[in-house]
Parts: structure tokens; C-alpha cells; sequence
């Protein structure tokens, strides 16, 4: 028996590809380990309507069995997939053939603000580390009727930093630590200033988090450059929504006389 | 051999979705040492696709919902096959389920006074799914993500358990013996190492088995891991028969075929034409549904707005309704151009409406397929998306039937009879992941000494492992996958055939002795051919179990559709169809399904 593919099939869902407008396109794919590695060429098909991340689907399933990749949404869901396509960290998932320039060379290569494990695969565990050095999320005691009331405009404001889905481009672009490996220890990156951020603006979150973000998460050597929001496929606005305004609040609080003298907790200065 | 790295804890949790991360904060919590296992990141299982809520009864938009009505929709969706005392602690603890989460730090969007907002989805009598946009399972995963890191749980990333792990006091299977279990083997993604973890309570919170189909919302990771290390050890699996197809997947572009358009498009207004610019589902209302769905146009519109005097539009059918009615109107020749629906909510709401609602969908289609769906139809089609079957396990325990063994969330069988209905997953995680957490540690606080791996069982299972290294001029892992997929897709997919099933199974036959020789190149360091060559065993056994049920049942109910048996049979309405297999071998018992106690049955006549 043999089993066929086509548009006249609808019950598989599954038609064949329109192959008239299909192309060989030349990849550059960086392969290699923590130690080496260099730029491999591959020539390989693209059909219409596909990504980045389809190609190196073909690649590996062709000519390139063992090629180390992250993914596992293909929807840009989970940020799994980030790499960087000419150069600009991008979700491979996301990024169509046809926005990159016609009958160029395409050349993917791993994130490079982390250490290589092979090929595309890259240790991310930093932003694990910084991950648990932020104090959990402590709230205040439910209402006298056992809930917690939240009014919609309150809750937005934190909503947009949990749209995060951890593809840690911005982290990877930062000029603090992408060619400061000595900075990591003390800076936390934008993912992780979103997520003070976001506790901060957290309506039943009692932890106090502005000095810590000062003092232990190196607010302060970020300059604003806003290349992380730039990059960031969630559209998140890491700086203008959560950076500054974060920064803003240290510095009322580093001049408040009332807080020094007294070292009273100024906590949510926004309720 | 150099040295085995070994670990040691109370429960071990294979997952690290919605349910897995619930489980080990509930095991953590009663006192277990507990660590999570994960094939990926933490942070990127598949529960980060679920877009849109978590069904529970909590009254906040309709005080009249309470959990028995919850019950009783949930029991309909599932066309009465549902396991009724799971069915009855989910619809009754998921509201504690949620303000939990809430309490974690979960930002749900909020009802005019403040609360959790509802909103409405397919099979549910009342707006009843709380929600955060249209990135629900975004928030879930999150929320339980940082509870874990806070906890301090131990997680093992990027590790694939291959085999269960027992203390060889039972019957003898894949050269080793079974019995209780007493830890589990598998290897480091990174290195390829092996690591073995010695516990004596094991939760299988690995997901479904969408990579076996070829158009499929689930990610790389939905190989049947856990469908098969359960039964690999003597777990017994339930109706692996049921699947859901989702009706609304994307069919174009091709590279994206299969990914998921939440059903919050229609709950939200958007509805279902042809070719023609009919409105078609007022053509597909089954018996069954007829008195609480819209039978016109005006009727479901006003629906919307007036829920009390109006009745639903045919749109929020359940899921296999709906499956259905598109793959009829292809079948009928009024497909769109690339072989779906169109999906247009475009004419229905305003740009701002729907971007506020629907802002991953507005993203998700504006980047992957050039479309604005604030301006133009979607097209839509049925894609694999969750399977109702799975591990038989005791509803109030999720113990599975192996001593040590638990299963929660989509691996598990029975909470969702024969279809699910939408929103009853999220809150299907919670509920079990918590419910098998706490068994887990009770069980494990309850021995008097641990059970211990039984000489040679890893030696056993490092073999297994490395067998496509072994081996040269084999076959390539990728081809032997995409043939499974296609093979699945075409001829146990959404409508099945007596005949093409029987040349399916005589398929698999085949697929079976070639997987015995993939070969697979490299060296064992981030190798995915060589995963995937691992994942493949899996995933050819629960597709044989799949098919086998699927060919035995005949009827057509819910996630089964036969072409040749169209008709629901009361007959196989009281019956479970339970796999086992030993040494490469499936085998399928008859079961009858556990009765639904007085007090609940009430409840149907009731609404009738
Ligand atoms: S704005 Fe700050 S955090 Fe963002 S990239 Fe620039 S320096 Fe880094
Ligand atoms: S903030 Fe944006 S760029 Fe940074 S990790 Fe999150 S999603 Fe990625
Ligand atoms: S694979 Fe999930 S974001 Fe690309």
C-alpha cells in the first residue's frame, strides 16, 4: 500500500506543498562545541510560507542528523528557539523566509552573549541563577470574604512584563554582559529587572524590591541604551514600562529625608 | 563504564508542565524529598500553547455555576465516558485550584468588582474559564515555575527518562522484571550521560502523544513517554482510542499547519464559513444538543450580549462537533483555498476588541502568515491537539496500576471520557498534579524502606539507550518519524475505517522491526537524531495501542469518529477498552465503567 499526499485529500488535512514556488536557498549554520566550531554551508530547499526554523528542520533531517537545537512551540510561545539570524537575535520560529533579503546567504549562529554547548544550543543557566536570587512573591492577606479584589487597569501594568516568555534575547543584547562576562555576577539583565518590575507593580505583593534591584540586581550600570526592548519578540517595553520607572523610584527614595531618617518602608509609591 | 551518577528522593516527577510543577509543589509540601525531571527547559512545556482558561466554577460572572453544573457539562462533553469520580473532584476543587495560583502570584484578568474574570468557551453552560488574555497557560506555567524556584524543588533540565526503574518482584518483561517501582533511568540531554534516580514514588506528568500525527499543535517533546514507561513497567492504559482533534488549527502557511487558534476566537464572537460565505455549523447541531443550542443567525447573536433568553451559537459546540462539521464541508468541496474554514471574527468586532482580547492570535497570525486579523478571515482546520486516553489510574489518587506509580494531566485516562472540553484541561492539571503530589508523598512517608532497583535493570536500560549507536547503514530517525506521522494522520486520524486501520496496524508492524534498526550519526553530546531515535519506541507503541482500540470499538463517540460505525452504541456507552503490553506485544481487555453513584445521576435528569 502506499500512502499519497494531495489537495484532493481533504480528510488528512494535510495537502501537499504548492512546490512552483520553492528555491534553493545557501545557509551558513555555525556548528561546533564549547572548544571549536566554524561556520558550515548547507544548500537546502525552502517552499513557500516557511521560516528559519523549518529550514533547520530540513537541514537536520537530511544532512545533518545530529545538529543541536532548541525548540518546541514553533509559534513563538515558548522561547525556545532563539538564535541569531545575519547577526539580529531573532526566534527562528518567527521569522519568515520571505522578510529576510531575496537570494542572500542566510547565516544562523548561536546566541553569543552565552557559552556554547554545541551548535545552536547555548548554557542559559545564568538566568536560572538570577532567577532564584529574586525574593518570591509574598502577598497581603485575602479580603474579610476570602478574596482578592484587583481592578483590571491595576493588574495590566504587570501583565504586560508576564508576557515574557523567557527567550532571553534581551539578556543576550545587552551591552552590560554580551562581551562583560565579568558583569554577570552583578547584573540581573532586563528579563529580570521586567520581573522586579513586575512585582513591584504586583497589587497584593508586600515584598520590598526597589533597593534590591539597586543594590543587588545592578540597576544601575544599565544606561538605557533600549537595546533589549528593541529585541524583544513579546513587545514588551522593558525600559520605557519597566526599567525607568523602576529607576525612578530608587532615586525618590535615595532623596526622600522622611525614608532615610526613619528608614520607613516606602513600598508601592504607585498604589 | 565510568561511574553511574545517582540521585535519591522521596517522589520523583517526570514533566514539568502544568501538572508535573503542580505535583512536585504538593509533595514538596507534605514533606517529600521531591525533585522534577524535564526533556526541556523549565518554562517551555507545552502548557505555554494553552490560550484560553482554566474552567472553573467559581461564580464571579454567574453566581448560578456552581461545581455540580461544572460536573454535569464536563460529563456531557465527554458523552458519559468519563471516569464520574474524577469528573466530581474536578469540578468541585477547581476553584481552590485557581485562588491558589492567584495566591502565587497569577494576574487573571478581573470582573468589574475586582474578582477573577470568566469567560465563555465551547460545552460550558456558564462563562466559567478564568483567564489572562489569550496566554492562560503562559501564566499557569509561570506562576507554578516560580512557586518551584521558591520552594527551592530540585529540577533536572534537559534530562529524558527512557525506563522505569523497579525492584524486580514481579513477572519478568524487556529483560528485566517488574514490580514496585523504585526510581527511574535516562540520560543528560547535553552530554548524553546516563543518570539513574532512586525513588519509590514516580508521577508521569509527560503529555500527550501529538508527535505521533502529522498535523499537530504539540511540540517535540509530546513523544507518549509516559503512556509508555507506564506501560513498559505493567501500568495499564485506558481508551487510548480518543483524541481530540481541534477544530480550529492553522492551515496556512504549511510550515505552520496544525498550530492551535483558540477557541476564544469564537467565545469572543468569531464564527465559522465556507467557500460560499455560508455560516454553516446552524447545519451540524447533533440531537443531543439541540435544546441549548441557537438554531438562527439572530438568535446566536444576541447570545453575546443576552446569554439568559438566548441559546448558544452552534459555533461553541463541543470540540468534536465542530471537528466534524469543517472536515465535512472540505470533504464537500467548500473548502477555502488551502483546505479549511474560514474563521472570520474580522466582520464581527472592532480592531480594538479584538486586539485587546485576542493579542497572541492578532501577533501570532499577523507574523507567521502575513494575515491581520482584525481586517481578514483566518483559515481553519482540524489538528491533532490532546488524547482523552491514557493511564488507568484511581481517581482519588492518581495512583496508576503499578505500586509507587502516578500519572497526572494529559497522560493520565478517564477525567475527559471520550472529548474534552476546553478550559477543563489547565484546571485537569491543577487538580490531579496536586491530588497526585500529595498521594505520591503519603505513599512514599508510608514504607518502611524504600523499594531498590533490582540488579541489572540498568544495565538493561543503558543498552536499550545506545542500541542506535550500535548499529551503521541504518535508517535515518527523521524518515521513519515523518512516515509514522503520515501514516497516523491519514488513516487514524479524525475519520477512521475498519480497513484502513488494519492496513495502519500491519504499517506499524513494519515500522516497529525498522525502528529496531535506526541508526543514528554524531557522537552522544546534544544529539537529536539520537532523541529522537529513543522517542520513536514510544511513540510506535502508543500509536499500535491507538489504533488497536481504535479499530476494536466500534461506534463513533466523541474523539472517535468511525466511518463505518456512525452511530453512539449504549452498549459501548458502559464500556472502557484497557491496553497492556508485555515484551513488544499489545494486549486489549473489555472493561466495564465504574457507575455513577444515585446522587450524581439526578443530575441528568434534572436538565433534561
Ligand atoms: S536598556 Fe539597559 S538593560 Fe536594556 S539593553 Fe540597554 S543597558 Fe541593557
Ligand atoms: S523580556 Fe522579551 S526579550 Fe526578554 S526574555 Fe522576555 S520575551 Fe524575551
Ligand atoms: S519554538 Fe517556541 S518560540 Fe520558537
Amino acid at each position: 500500500m502506499t500512502i499519497t499526499e494531495s489537495a484532493n485529500n481533504p480528510k488528512a488535512f494535510a495537502p501537499g506543498v504548492d512546490k512552483s514556488k520553492s528555491y534553493q536557498a545557501n545557509f551558513k549554520v555555525w556548528r561546533g562545541n564549547s572548544e571549536t566550531g566554524a561556520l558550515q554551508d548547507y544548500s537546502v530547499e525552502v517552499n513557500d510560507g516557511e521560516v528559519v526554523l523549518d529550514i533547520i528542520f530540513r537541514i537536520q533531517a537530511d544532512q545533518a542528523n545530529d545538529m543541536a537545537v532548541r525548540w518546541n512551540c514553533k509559534a513563538g510561545k515558548c522561547g525556545s528557539c532563539s538564535a541569531e539570524i545575519n547577526g539580529r537575535p531573532r526566534l527562528m520560529c518567527m521569522t519568515r523566509m520571505s522578510a529576510l533579503p531575496p537570494g542572500e546567504e542566510v547565516v544562523v549562529t548561536p546566541m553569543r552573549a552565552f557559552p556554547v554547548i554545541k551548535d545552536l544550543v547555548t548554557d542559559v543557566s545564568f538566568n536560572y541563577e538570577k532567577a532564584k536570587q529574586i525574593p518570591a512573591f509574598a502577598p497581603k492577606p485575602r479580603e474579610a470574604d476570602g478574596t482578592y479584589r484587583m481592578q483590571q487597569i491595576d493588574v495590566e501594568r504587570g501583565q504586560e512584563f508576564r508576557k515574557c516568555i523567557e527567550c532571553f534575547m534581551c539578556q543576550n543584547v545587552c551591552h552590560v554582559v554580551r562581551d562583560h562576562e565579568e558583569n554577570k555576577k552583578s547584573f540581573a539583565g532586563p528579563r529580570f529587572f521586567i520581573r522586579l518590575a513586575e512585582l513591584d507593580m504586583h497589587p497584593l505583593d508586600t515584598n520590598d524590591r526597589q533597593m534590591l534591584a539597586q543594590e543587588k540586581h545592578g540597576l544601575g550600570m544599565c544606561n538605557i541604551t533600549k537595546c533589549c526592548t528593541e529585541v524583544c519578540p513579546e513587545h514588551i517595553k522593558i525600559t520605557d514600562n519597566g526599567i525607568i520607572p523602576l529607576k525612578e523610584r530608587v532615586v525618590d527614595r535615595k532623596y526622600d529625608p522622611l525614608f532615610k531618617i526613619l528608614g520607613l518602608s516606602k513600598k508601592k509609591t504607585n498604589d | 563504564m565510568t561511574e553511574l551518577e545517582r540521585h535519591s528522593y522521596d517522589v520523583l516527577v517526570i514533566g514539568a508542565g502544568g501538572a508535573g510543577l503542580r505535583a512536585a509543589i504538593a509533595a514538596h509540601e507534605a514533606g517529600a524529598r521531591t525533585a522534577v525531571v524535564c526533556k526541556s527547559l523549565l518554562g517551555k512545556a507545552h502548557t505555554v500553547m494553552a490560550e484560553g482558561g482554566i474552567a472553573a466554577a467559581m461564580g464571579n460572572v454567574w453566581p448560578e455555576d456552581n461545581w455540580k453544573v461544572h460536573f454535569r457539562d464536563t460529563m456531557r462533553g465527554g458523552k458519559m465516558l468519563n471516569n464520574w469520580r474524577m469528573a466530581q473532584l474536578h469540578a468541585q476543587e477547581a476553584p481552590s485550584r485557581v485562588w491558589e495560583l492567584e495566591e502565587w502570584g497569577a494576574l487573571f484578568d478581573r470582573t468589574k468588582d475586582g474578582l477573577i474574570s470568566q469567560r465563555d468557551f465551547g460545552g460550558h453552560r456558564y462563562a466559567r474559564l478564568a483567564h489572562v488574555g489569550d496566554r492562560t497557560g503562559l501564566e499557569m506555567i509561570r506562576t507554578l515555575q516560580q512557586r518551584v524556584v521558591a520552594l527551592g524543588i530540585d529540577v533536572y533540565m534537559e534530562c529524558t527518562i527512557t525506563r522505569l526503574l523497579t525492584d524486580g518482584t514481579g513477572e519478568a518483561a524487556h529483560g528485566a522484571n517488574r514490580g514496585n517501582i523504585a526510581g527511574a533511568f535516562g540520560y543528560w540531554r547535553e552530554t548524553g550521560r546516563f543518570v539513574a534516580f532512586d525513588a519509590p514514588a514516580v508521577i508521569l506528568a509527560t503529555g500527550g502523544i501529538g508527535k505521533t500525527f502529522k498535523v499537530t499543535s504539540n511540540s517535540w517533546e509530546y513523544s507518549g513517554d509516559g503512556h509508555a514507561l507506564a506501560a513498559r513497567v505493567g501500568g495499564t492504559l485506558l481508551n487510548m482510542e480518543f483524541i481530540q482533534f481541534h477544530p480550529t488549527g492553522m492551515v496556512w502557511p504549511p510550515s505552520v499547519r496544525g498550530i492551535l487558534v483558540t477557541e476564544s476566537v469564537r467565545g469572543d464572537g468569531g464564527i465559522l464559513k465556507n467557500s460560499d460565505g455560508k455560516r454553516f455549523m446552524f447545519d451540524y447541531i447533533p440531537e443531543f444538543f439541540k435544546a441549548d443550542t441557537a438554531d438562527t443567525e439572530a438568535e446566536a447573536d444576541r447570545w453575546y450580549e443576552d446569554k439568559t433568553n438566548n441559546r448558544r451559537p452552534p459555533e461553541l459546540l463541543p470540540r468534536d462537533e465542530v471537528a466534524r462539521a469543517i472536515n465535512a464541508e472540505v470533504k464537500a468541496g467548500r473548502g477555502t483555498p488551502a483546505g479549511g474554514a474560514f474563521l472570520d471574527i474580522a466582520s464581527r468586532r472592532t480592531p480594538e476588541y479584538i486586539r485587546k482580547r485576542l493579542p497572541s492570535m492578532y501577533h501570532q497570525f499577523k507574523e507567521l502568515a502575513d494575515v491581520d486579523i482584525t481586517a481578514e478571515p483566518m483559515e481553519v482546520g482540524p489538528t491533532c491537539h490532546y488524547i482523552m486516553g491514557g493511564v488507568e489510574v484511581e481517581p482519588d489518587t492518581a495512583a496508576a496500576m503499578v505500586p509507587g506509580l502516578y500519572a497526572a494531566g494529559e497522560v493520565a485516562g478517564g477525567m475527559h471520557g471520550s472529548n474534552r472540553l476546553g478550559g477543563n484541561s489547565l484546571s485537569d492539571l491543577i487538580v490531579f498534579g496536586k491530588r497526585a503530589g500529595d498521594a505520591a508523598a503519603d505513599y512514599a512517608k508510608g514504607l518502611g524502606s524504600a523499594p531498590k532497583a533490582a540488579d541489572g535493570q540498568i544495565e538493561v536500560a543503558s543498552k536499550e539507550a545506545l542500541a542506535p549507536f550500535e548499529r551503521e547503514g541504518g535508517e535515518n530517525p527523521y524518515a521513519l518519524h515523518q512516515e509514522l506521522q503520515t501514516t497516523m494522520n491519514l488513516l487514524v486520524g479524525i475519520i477512521r475505517d475498519a480497513d484502513e486501520m488494519r492496513d495502519a496496524l500491519a504499517k506499524l508492524q513494519e515500522f516497529k522491526d525498522r525502528a529496531k534498526n535506526v541508526t543514528v550519526e554524531g557522537n552522544r553530546m546534544f544529539n537529536p537524531g539520537w532523541h529522537l531515535a529513543v522517542d520513536l519506541n514510544n511513540m510506535l507503541l502508543c500509536s499500535e495501542m491507538v489504533a488497536k482500540a481504535a479499530l476494536e470499538r466500534e461506534e463513533s463517540r466523541g474523539g472517535h469518529t468511525r466511518n463505518d460505525f456512525p452511530k453512539a452504541d449504549p452498549e459501548w456507552g458502559s464500556k472502557n477498552l484497557i491496553l497492556s503490553e508485555k515484551d513488544g506485544e499489545v494486549s486489549l481487555v473489555h472493561k466495564p465503567l465504574p457507575v455513577m453513584p444515585d446522587d450524581l445521576k439526578v443530575l441528568f435528569e434534572e436538565s433534561k
